[in-house]
């Protein structure tokens, strides 16, 4: 079961369209028949636990996992992996490496060329531009692998805008950010991707950071998909079917709380405690 | 110094610096240095099959390299990498072993073999250093971004289309080809820390990756002549010189970084 | 029967002496090797580990030229070094091992000049051989009782530091928030190593030691994931390999093309490589989890 509750293809201009994507490797089913559509300019979350199969589907957009069946089509074309910018969730950056943050911006517009770059003028405004676009003029020329988990995000979003893509996927981007940070992130891309008709698919196990701005959220759960505006899909009657058992979906202070119902729970699902703390209060 | 058999000494040498320069910036920053090792290490049983062949040592050198970074890719692709270069190095000793038992003769070379022979280069060996000199250096070029950015970080480049593994590969047989000419200067024993010193400290005294590069060829410039010198007046041995300077050029980098940065954070 | 054994074993290899020694020095080596190994592996250390015993090896030689007998040599300066690296103290992989290859090379450096210094040009070469491939036919029995005390210090530093090694090595930061010291568990750890390796170079030579310091160990990971099981299958495969490798040496004395027999680190080795292939392509496609 995954059919979303998508408002129809032909009448949006699509980005990406996944068509039954179905993933199984050693014996497990990550993905069960996933579909869903994402709009030009549209800011769409990918919303589920760990290990609910947000890494692999992003693989499969970026193809570098095959599915065992189905298609990924980016701007109507099969194998057009150039269209999409992608800003990984791990970045290990070696904090001696001779490299500044400029210097990866600038290899996000031809680091996949071979040769060496001739040094141009328009080639260096197009990184300034780039780095005061996601604010990050300030650090730009410091050794990229010293700065803060949230500097280095935005130098890898800025690397990953620079060859202006249709697409821009973020793996969990927020999953490390404090409160703060993560609000400044979500800011930046929905402007981004309002100013510049860019789609933008966050990945994310927690939703409410990004229920302000999201336009659409698909939603995984047990390798199956809803997808749809979040009033359509984050509805207990939905994610109980996903889910596969039930579900209650709680609206607190504007804040969404998934909680597992009580019964044969294999899997119970607890999610949007915005603080973490582990506590609910329904006041 | 600087006359007659001399000059090639020179030469040859200042090849080798750049090559082992730029190719080691590299290596440093792919944290190859065990690759860098074992490749030209494990080459000496190709010198040693050449001898017994009747060949050019340079071809057995070359061959037993390119093997040698092949066999490290490949068997490195899936499980530990340590682990492929260690287990191919000891294959290739084991060869080399092997081979020098079938052999009386070889014997002596091994010394020069291992820790360089620069005042022993003889004007033909020239053109065919230059010519792997700049086979290297052309290749670093073409492969240059991509290599940049993969080694960078891995997960962009390969959402770009740049295979991790084909640019290892690609890498390791540029590896291959540096070592193979730096071989009878520097010696199997010790090119990698001409790969490994200066650019360590390059990188400690620049954050632009030009500028490091630059920077490395020229200290592992400095390092070969004064090796040279220092061999030519002593007449110790010039493996050892560039062994220590090498070592000595880390430390300053790793004493600069250490102010620069401060004891905590030196120490991740 | 008898015609078999003859074929696979030649005669005098159950009754000379060299050989009995050489099995029973070797295969303490193997032993020492194959558990100090599987921490070597499980720790990303494989360079560490072939390094301190080309030092070893290198310094060895270099003592036995100055007089001092060759296995203080060898066991010091390693210890020497691993202590010169352990205070380079650098805790990430890439940069310990540009530790590793800097003072690998330094090291390397010095053995050059000791070389040079302390030799003719034909000594020389007899060293470096020595240094690399060994000579176990030829050891003396004296080394025995000192190759027993080294390798039962290496094992007594492992069995010591086993729990928080074993954690140190899989997960450093949960090693750490347990408490454990996981620099100084990381030093004992490197000494360890350092003595087996010595230990091994010294006697089966460089190229040996980091055979079966690597190659069994790394085989037993890749068949089990339990340490102990790893531990105690790495050592007999490495046991295994070295009696097969001397027995196939033995054996090659007549062989073409000079007929004084094949070395016994070519057997061993090709054994060792042998085995791992082999593990790989049986749990290809395996999951373990």
């Amino acid at each position: 079961m995954s059919r979303g509750a998508s408002t129809a293809p032909e009448i949006r201009d699509t980005t990406l369209a996944a068509q039954g994507i179905t993933v199984r490797l050693s014996g497990r089913t990550i993905l069960d028949d996933v579909s869903f559509t994402i709009a030009r300019g549209e800011f769409t979350g990918l919303i589920g636990a760990n290990g609910a199969g947000k890494t692999t589907l992003f693989r499969v957009i970026l193809g570098l996992q095959t599915p065992t069946r189905g298609h990924v089509r980016i701007n109507g074309d099969d194998r057009s992996r150039r269209h999409v910018g992608y800003v990984p969730q791990k970045f290990l950056l070696d904090p001696d490496m001779p490299v500044r943050g400029r210097d990866l911006v600038g290899l996000g517009l031809d680091g996949h060329k071979l040769g060496l770059a001739l040094p141009s003028r328009s080639r260096r405004r197009r990184v300034d531009e780039m780095l005061e676009a996601v604010d990050a003029g300030r650090f730009a020329d410091a050794r990229v692998g010293q700065l803060s988990g949230g500097e280095q995000q935005r130098i890898l979003i800025a690397h990953a805008l620079i060859s202006q893509p249709k697409l821009l996927l973020l793996d969990e981007p927020l999953a490390n950010l404090d409160l703060r940070s993560a609000q400044e992130v979500v800011r930046l891309l929905a402007r981004i991707a309002r100013e510049q008709r860019i789609s933008i698919l966050i990945s994310a196990h927690e939703m409410n950071p990004l229920l302000p701005v999201m336009d659409r959220i698909v939603y995984l759960a047990a390798g199956r998909a809803a997808s749809g505006t979040a009033e359509e899909v984050v509805r207990s009657e939905v994610l109980s079917t996903l889910y596969g058992h039930h579900v209650d979906v709680l609206r607190v202070h504007g804040r969404v709380i998934v909680v597992a119902g009580t019964g044969h729970d294999e899997h119970a699902a607890l999610e949007g405690f915005a603080d973490g703390a582990g506590a609910v209060e329904i006041v | 110094m600087f006359s007659g058999f001399m000059v090639n000494a020179w030469l040859v040498a200042t090849m080798v610096a750049i090559v082992g320069g730029a190719v080691g910036f590299f290596v440093v920053l792919r944290g190859s240095a065990f690759v860098a090792h074992a490749v030209p290490n494990g080459s000496f049983a190709g010198a040693a099959a050449a001898s017994l062949v009747g060949i050019n040592t340079i071809i057995g050198l070359a061959v037993f390299s390119l093997g040698g970074a092949l066999g490290i890719g490949l068997l490195g692709r899936r499980g530990r990498h340590d682990v492929a270069t260690a287990l191919t190095l000891v294959f290739m000793l084991g060869l080399g072993a092997l081979f020098l038992g079938f052999s009386i003769e070889y014997a002596p070379e091994i010394y020069s073999l291992l820790f360089g022979e620069v005042l022993g280069i003889s004007s033909t060996e020239l053109a065919p250093t230059a010519g792997l000199a700049i086979a290297s250096l052309a290749a670093l070029a073409i492969l240059y971004r991509p290599l940049l950015l993969s080694s960078i970080a891995p997960e962009t480049g390969q959402a770009r289309g740049i295979s991790p593994f084909r640019i290892e590969l690609a890498f390791l047989v540029v590896v291959a080809l540096a070592t193979t000419m730096t071989v009878p200067v520097v010696g199997t024993a010790l090119i990698f820390s001409l790969m490994i010193g200066p650019p360590a400290a390059a990188r400690a005294f620049t954050v632009r990756p030009h500028v490091a590069i630059a920077l490395s060829i020229a200290l592992a410039l400095v390092t070969v002549w004064a090796a040279i010198a220092l061999s030519y007046q002593t007449n110790w041995p010039v493996g050892f010189f560039v062994g220590t300077i090498s070592a000595a050029a880390y430390a300053a980098g790793r004493a600069w970084t250490f102010t620069r940065r401060g004891a905590s954070s030196a120490r991740s | 029967m008898h015609q078999v054994l003859r074929a696979i074993v030649e005669p005098g290899f159950f009754s000379s002496s060299a050989v009995a020694l050489a099995a029973v020095v070797g295969g303490l080596v193997a032993l020492v090797a194959g558990a100090v190994g599987v921490f070597t592996v499980l720790r990303g250390q494989a360079f560490a580990g072939e390094a301190l015993g080309d030092i070893g090896a290198a310094g060895g030689s270099s003592a036995y030229l100055i007089g001092i007998a060759p296995l203080w040599g060898f066991v010091g300066i390693a210890v020497a070094a691993a202590g010169v690296m352990e205070t380079i103290g650098i805790q990430r992989a890439r940069g310990r091992d540009l530790a590793t290859g800097i003072v690998l090379g330094a090291g390397f450096g010095l053995a050059a000049l000791f070389l040079y210094l302390g030799t003719t040009f034909d000594n020389t070469t007899g060293a470096t051989i020595t240094i690399l491939f060994g000579s176990i036919f030829a050891l003396d029995k004296a080394i025995l009782p000192a190759a027993l005390v080294f390798g039962a210090l290496a094992l007594a530093i492992i069995v010591a530091c086993y729990r928080p090694l074993l954690l140190s090595s899989i997960s450093p930061e949960l090693a750490a928030a347990r408490g454990i010291p996981v620099r100084l568990i990381g030093g004992l750890y490197l000494i360890a190593m350092a003595v087996a390796v010595a230990l091994a170079a010294v006697t089966i030579g460089a190229i040996l030691s980091t055979a079966l310091l690597i190659g069994p160990a790394a085989t037993a990971l890749q068949l089990t994931t339990r340490p102990a099981r790893a531990i105690v299958t790495a050592g007999l495969i490495g046991l295994g390999a070295m009696w097969l490798g001397l027995l196939l040496a033995y054996d090659s004395y007549d062989w073409p093309p000079l007929h004084h027999g094949w070395p016994v680190s070519f057997f061993v080795v090709t054994l060792v490589l042998i085995v791992y292939l082999s593990a790989r392509i049986l749990t290809r496609g395996r999951t373990r989890r």
